[in-house]
C-alpha cells in the first residue's frame, strides 16, 4: 500500500528540517568539549594567580618569581632609583605608555604609573624583553644593568631604566606590568 | 515462529541460565568472605548527587584518622571548593591548605624545603615513598585514597553482574569499604590469626593488615553529628567516592540532558524514516 | 559489477573540480546513489555504526594523546590528570573506554549478521576476509590500548599475552624479549604499545576502505540471500539507508550514552584502578569482556603451546568460512536446520565468554573444553555437512517478489484481524 506523492512540500520538509537542525545542534555540542580540552586545564588555571611573600625583600633587592610560565621581576627600589626614574620627561621616552594592566590603556609612562604602591618602592614587571622575548639581566647583584641603571637585554642590546621603561635598543615597548595588588603589607597577589 | 520452536528456544535459554546459577552457587559457598550488602548512597542512581555535609564530615574523618597512613596524591586542595564537591568556600580551602606542610624546592641553594600548603597543591603524602610506607606498616602498603573507591568491588554473582549493567550500580567499591570498616568482629575461637594481622569478616581470607581504624567517637564532628562507627564509615566512604569521582554530579546531570536529546532525536529520525520509506513498498 | 556513474555536476565549480579529481563523483556514486537492496533490515545498519565507532575512537584517542604520558612512572598519573584537570577530560576518557566496548559489541553483531545471512558466500569471500582482518587489527589495537593506563590489569594482561610468544620453538624467548624491549613488560613495552596503538586505527581505516570498495563491487547481500536481478530490487542508498542508518545509530548512541554517563566503569575491571606493580599479581587476571571467549579457549587446552595454537586457530578458521559452508542457499531464513545450529553456536560463544571470566578449574574447565570443541565442530563439521544434507526451503525468485510476498502476508493478517 504505497502512499501517493502528495504535493505538500512544507509539511514533508518540516520533519527533515527539524531532524537536521536537532542533529546539527547535537554535533555542535559534541564538538565543544573536543575544542575546549585544548584550553588551559585546571592545574594551569590554579596557578594563574599567585601570591608572593615580599616581607624579606630589603630596599635595593630583587626577586624573580614564575607566573604563568614567565619570570616576574619584583624589585624594592632605593630612593636613588626612584629619583632617577621620576626625573625623566615622559615625552622623551621611546614608549610613553605605562603598559600597566592595573591602569587604563592610555596611561602615560610616568614613574607613578609604573610603581605598584604609593611610595613608589615596589616595581612588579614581567621579565620578558618586549623585543623578541629574552629574559633581561639586572636582577642579580653582579648583572649588567645597562646604561640607565635598570635592566639590560643581552640578546640584542635593549636598555631598560629603573622603572623598567625602554630607553635604548631595538625593543619598542616598556616591560609589561601585570595585574597585581597588595593583599596586605607582606603579600602581593599577581594575576 | 511455530509453537514448538518457541518451546525449544525457551528450553535452551533455561538450561543455559541454570548452568550459570549452579556454577555460581558452588563458587559463592567456597569463600569465607561475608557477603557485602548494598548500602544506600545519595550519589547512586540516575539522579545521584553528593551530600555536602556528608563529604565535609568524611573529609574530617580522612584528615583526623586516615591521612596519617593513607596518601591522596591526585586530589588537590582546590578540589574541595569545586562544584560537585564538599562545598567549602575558597577562603576555607586556603585555611585548610595552610594547615598542611608541603615539600617544595630546590631553592637557590639546591635544598628542598618545606612550606605552607596552597590551594593549588595536592594533598601531601604521609610517607616520602612506598618503601617507607611499607616499613612503617609491617610490610603492607596503605593504598592511596585517590581512586581507591573505584579500585575495590564485590562479587555479586549471576544474575546481578548482568542486571548491574543496566541499573547504573557503581557503588560496589564504597559498599565494600563501608562493610569493611564495620567488619572488625570478635575473632572466632577456632580461627588462627597470624601475627600482626587483624580479623575482618569482609576481607577475603579474613586476615587484614589494617587494624580497626574507627571506634565510636574517634572523631568529634564539627556539625555535631554523632560519630558512631557506622556514621564515620559511611561518611568517609562517601568522601572516598568523591575523591575517586569528583565529576560524578556533572556527569550524571549531563547524562540526563544527553538522554533526553537522544530520545527526541530518535523520535524525529523515526518519523523521518517512516516518511521517506513511505515512498516505496516495503 | 561496475556501473555507469550517474553523477551530474550541479555547477561550474563542481564540473571543473570533477574533471580534475573525480572525488565528488565517487562520493555520489558510492553514497548518494549506490543501488542498495530494498529489503535490508536493521541488522544491516551495523556497518555504518562501526564506521562511526572507528571515527569516535580516533578523535577521542588523538585528543587523549594530547594529555597522556606514555611512561611507566607517569602514565597512571597522566590518566588521572585527564580525568580531573583537563576540561571535559573525564568525558573524553570515558567515551574512549566505553567506546572500545561498544565497538566490539557492534562488530560482533555485524559478524553474526554475516554468518546468519551467508554474507561470506561467493562472490563476497574477499569482503569477508577483509572483515576478519579488520577484526584481528581491532583485537590487537584494543589489547595494546588497555595497557596504556598502566593499571594492574594493563600490566598483567600484557605480561600473560606477550609471554605466549615464548611457546614458539627455538626463537620464542628471543621474540618475546624483542617485543618487550627488555626482560619483562616495562617502560619500553609501554612506549612502543602507545606508538603502535596510535598507528593501528589508521591501518584499520585503510582496510575499511578496501572492505567498502569490495562491497561495492559485488553489491550488498540481503536478508533473503537472493542476488539483485534488476533495478526495482534496489533503492538509492540516500535517503533510504542514510536515514535508516542514522536512526539505528542514534538508538546505539542511547546505549553508548547510558554507559558513559551512568555506569562508565562497569565494563572494565576495578583492578585497573590500582597502579601496575610487577611484584604483586592480581587474584584473577582477566582481559576485557570482548576477548573473554578467546581467553577461555586459550586456558581450556592443558599445554601452553597447544593453547596458543588452538586460540590462533579459532581466529584462523574465520578466514576460511566461505569455503567451509557448502550450502547453495545463502540466507539462514531458508535453512531451517542451519538456523538452529546458528543459535546454538551463538549461545556457545556467549558461554565461552562467561567461562573466560572464571577460573579454569573443576566444572568451569570441563565446560570450557566442551565449548571450545563445539566452536570448532560448528565450523569444521556442521557447516560443511549441513550444506550437503539439509533440505532448504524454497527461496524467492527475486528481492522484489520476496518483499511483495511479505507485504501480502502482512496485509492478509491485518484483514483477518479486522
Amino acid at each position: 500500500m504505497s502512499k501517493k506523492d502528495t504535493k505538500e512540500p512544507s509539511r514533508r520538509d518540516f520533519i527533515f528540517l527539524a531532524t537536521g537542525a536537532f542533529a546539527a545542534a547535537g554535533v555542535a555540542s559534541v564538538a565543544w568539549p573536543i575544542v575546549d580540552q585544548m584550553n588551559p586545564d585546571a592545574t594551569a588555571l590554579a596557578l594563574s594567580k599567585i601570591e608572593v611573600d615580599i616581607s624579606q625583600i630589603d630596599r635595593g633587592q630583587s626577586i624573580t618569581v614564575k607566573w604563568r610560565g614567565k619570570p616576574v621581576f619584583i624589585r624594592r627600589r632605593t630612593d636613588e632609583e626612584i629619583q632617577m626614574a621620576s626625573r625623566v620627561d615622559v615625552n622623551s621616552l621611546p614608549d610613553n605608555n605605562a603598559r600597566n594592566y592595573n591602569l587604563t590603556a592610555d596611561s602615560s609612562a610616568s614613574d607613578e604609573n609604573r610603581a605598584l604602591d604609593d611610595n613608589k618602592e615596589w616595581l612588579v614587571m614581567v621579565g620578558v624583553c618586549t623585543h623578541l622575548g629574552c629574559v633581561p639581566k639586572g636582577q642579580s647583584l653582579g648583572d649588567a644593568k645597562g646604561d640607565y641603571g635598570g635592566w639590560y637585554c643581552p640578546c640584542h642590546g635593549s636598555h631598560y631604566d629603573t622603572a623598567g621603561r625602554i630607553r635604548k635598543g631595538p625593543a619598542a615597548k616598556n616591560l609589561d606590568i601585570p595585574i597585581a595588588e597588595f593583599v596586605n603589607d607582606n603579600i602581593i597577589r599577581i594575576g | 515462529m511455530k509453537n514448538y520452536a518457541y518451546i525449544k528456544l525457551f528450553m535452551i535459554i533455561f538450561s543455559f541460565l541454570s548452568f550459570f546459577m549452579v556454577t555460581n552457587d558452588t563458587y559463592a559457598a567456597a569463600g569465607e568472605q561475608k557477603r557485602v550488602e548494598k548500602h544506600e548512597w545519595t550519589f547512586s542512581g540516575i539522579f545521584g548527587h553528593y551530600d555536602n555535609a556528608q563529604l565535609q564530615r568524611g573529609f574530617q574523618v580522612y584528615k583526623e584518622v586516615c591521612s596519617s597512613c593513607h596518601s591522596m596524591n591526585y586530589v588537590y586542595f582546590r578540589n574541595l571548593a569545586e562544584e560537585g564537591g564538599p562545598g567549602f568556600t575558597p577562603e576555607e580551602v586556603k585555611v585548610i591548605a595552610s594547615e598542611y606542610t608541603v615539600l617544595d624546592g630546590p631553592d637557590d641553594f639546591g635544598e628542598m624545603f618545606e612550606r605552607e600548603g596552597k590551594p593549588s597543591d595536592n594533598f601531601p603524602p604521609p610517607y616520602s615513598n612506598i618503601n617507607e610506607a611499607r616499613a612503617s606498616n609491617g610490610g603492607a602498603y596503605p593504598p592511596d585514597f585517590s581512586v581507591l573507591a573505584k579500585a575495590r568491588s564485590t562479587e555479586r554473582g549471576f544474575p546481578w553482574w548482568f542486571v548491574d549493567l543496566f541499573t547504573g550500580y557503581q557503588e560496589q567499591g564504597v559498599d565494600y569499604i563501608y562493610s569493611l570498616l564495620n567488619g572488625y568482629n570478635e575473632v572466632p575461637e577456632d580461627f588462627k590469626l597470624q601475627d600482626g594481622m587483624h580479623y575482618n569478616v569482609y576481607y577475603p581470607g579474613n586476615q587484614f593488615a589494617m587494624g580497626q581504624p574507627l571506634y565510636d567517637d574517634s572523631v568529634e564532628y564539627a556539625d555535631g553529628t554523632e560519630a558512631t562507627i557506622e556514621q564515620m564509615a559511611e561518611d568517609v566512604a562517601a568522601f572516598m567516592m568523591w575523591a575517586a569521582e569528583p565529576k560524578l554530579e556533572i556527569r550524571k546531570k549531563m547524562g540526563f540532558k544527553v538522554a533526553i536529546f537522544l530520545f527526541v532525536l530518535a523520535g524525529l529520525l523515526y518519523y523521518s524514516k517512516k516518511k521517506i520509506w513511505s515512498r516505496i513498498e516495503h | 559489477m561496475s556501473k555507469e556513474s550517474t553523477y551530474i555536476p550541479k555547477n561550474g565549480f563542481a564540473k571543473w573540480f570533477d574533471q580534475r579529481l573525480p572525488l565528488p563523483r565517487m562520493l555520489h556514486d558510492n553514497i548518494s546513489a549506490f543501488p542498495t537492496p530494498r529489503n535490508l533490515n536493521y541488522w544491516y545498519t551495523f556497518g555504518g555504526i562501526l564506521t562511526f565507532c572507528l571515527v569516535t575512537q580516533i578523535v577521542t584517542g588523538i585528543v587523549l594523546a594530547m594529555h597522556y604520558t606514555a611512561d611507566a612512572g607517569l602514565a597512571f598519573a597522566s590518566v588521572e590528570h585527564i580525568m580531573r584537570n583537563v576540561n571535559y577530560g573525564w568525558l573524553i576518557r570515558y567515551i574512549h573506554a566505553v567506546g572500545a566496548s561498544m565497538f566490539f559489541l557492534a562488530v560482533y553483531v555485524h559478524m553474526f549478521r554475516g554468518l546468519y545471512y551467508g554474507s561470506y558466500k561467493a562472490p563476497r569471500e574477499i569482503l569477508w576476509i577483509l572483515g576478519v582482518v579488520i577484526y584481528l587489527l581491532m583485537v590487537i589495537t584494543a589489547f595494546m590500548g588497555y595497557v596504556l593506563p598502566w593499571g594492574q590489569m594493563s600490566f598483567w594482561g600484557a605480561t600473560v599475552i606477550t609471554n605466549l610468544f615464548s611457546v614458539i620453538p627455538v626463537v620464542g624467548t628471543t621474540i618475546t624479549e624483542w617485543l618487550w624491549g627488555g626482560f619483562a613488560v616495562d617502560n619500553a613495552t609501554l612506549k612502543r604499545f602507545f606508538s603502535l596503538h596510535y598507528l593501528m586505527p589508521f591501518m584499520i581505516f585503510g582496510v575499511v576502505i578496501l572492505h567498502i570498495w569490495s562491497l561495492h563491487v559485488t553489491g550488498n547481500n540481503n536478508p533473503v540471500g537472493v542476488s539483485v536481478k534488476d533495478k526495482q530490487d534496489t533503492v538509492p542508498f540516500a535517503p533510504y539507508y542514510t536515514v535508516k542508518d542514522a536512526l539505528s545509530l542514534v538508538c546505539f548512541l542511547i546505549l553508548f550514552a547510558w554507559f558513559i554517563f551512568f555506569n562508565p566503569n562497569i565494563l572494565g575491571h576495578t583492578d585497573n584502578y590500582i597502579m601496575a606493580d610487577p611484584l604483586v599479581t592480581p587474584a584473577h587476571i582477566v582481559p576485557e569482556w570482548y576477548l573473554l571467549p578467546f581467553y577461555a579457549i586459550l586456558r581450556a587446552i592443558p599445554s601452553k603451546l597447544g593453547g596458543v595454537l588452538v586460540m590462533g586457530a579459532a581466529i584462523a578458521v574465520l578466514f576460511i568460512v566461505p569455503w567451509l559452508d557448502t550450502s547453495k542457499v545463502r540466507s539462514a531464513t531458508f535453512r531451517p536446520l542451519y538456523k538452529q545450529f546458528y543459535w546454538i553456536f551463538l549461545l556457545n560463544c556467549i558461554a565461552l565468554g562467561y567461562l573466560g571470566s572464571q577460573n579454569p578449574e573443576g566444572l568451569f574447565l570441563v565446560a570450557s573444553r566442551i565449548c571450545t570443541a563445539y566452536y570448532f565442530i560448528h565450523f569444521l563439521i556442521v557447516m560443511p555437512v549441513l550444506g550437503l544434507v539439509e533440505k532448504p526451503r524454497p527461496i524467492p525468485e527475486s528481492i522484489t517478489k520476496a518483499v511483495l510476498e511479505k507485504l501480502e502476508i502482512k496485509n492478509s493478517k491485518e484483514e483477518a484481524k479486522a
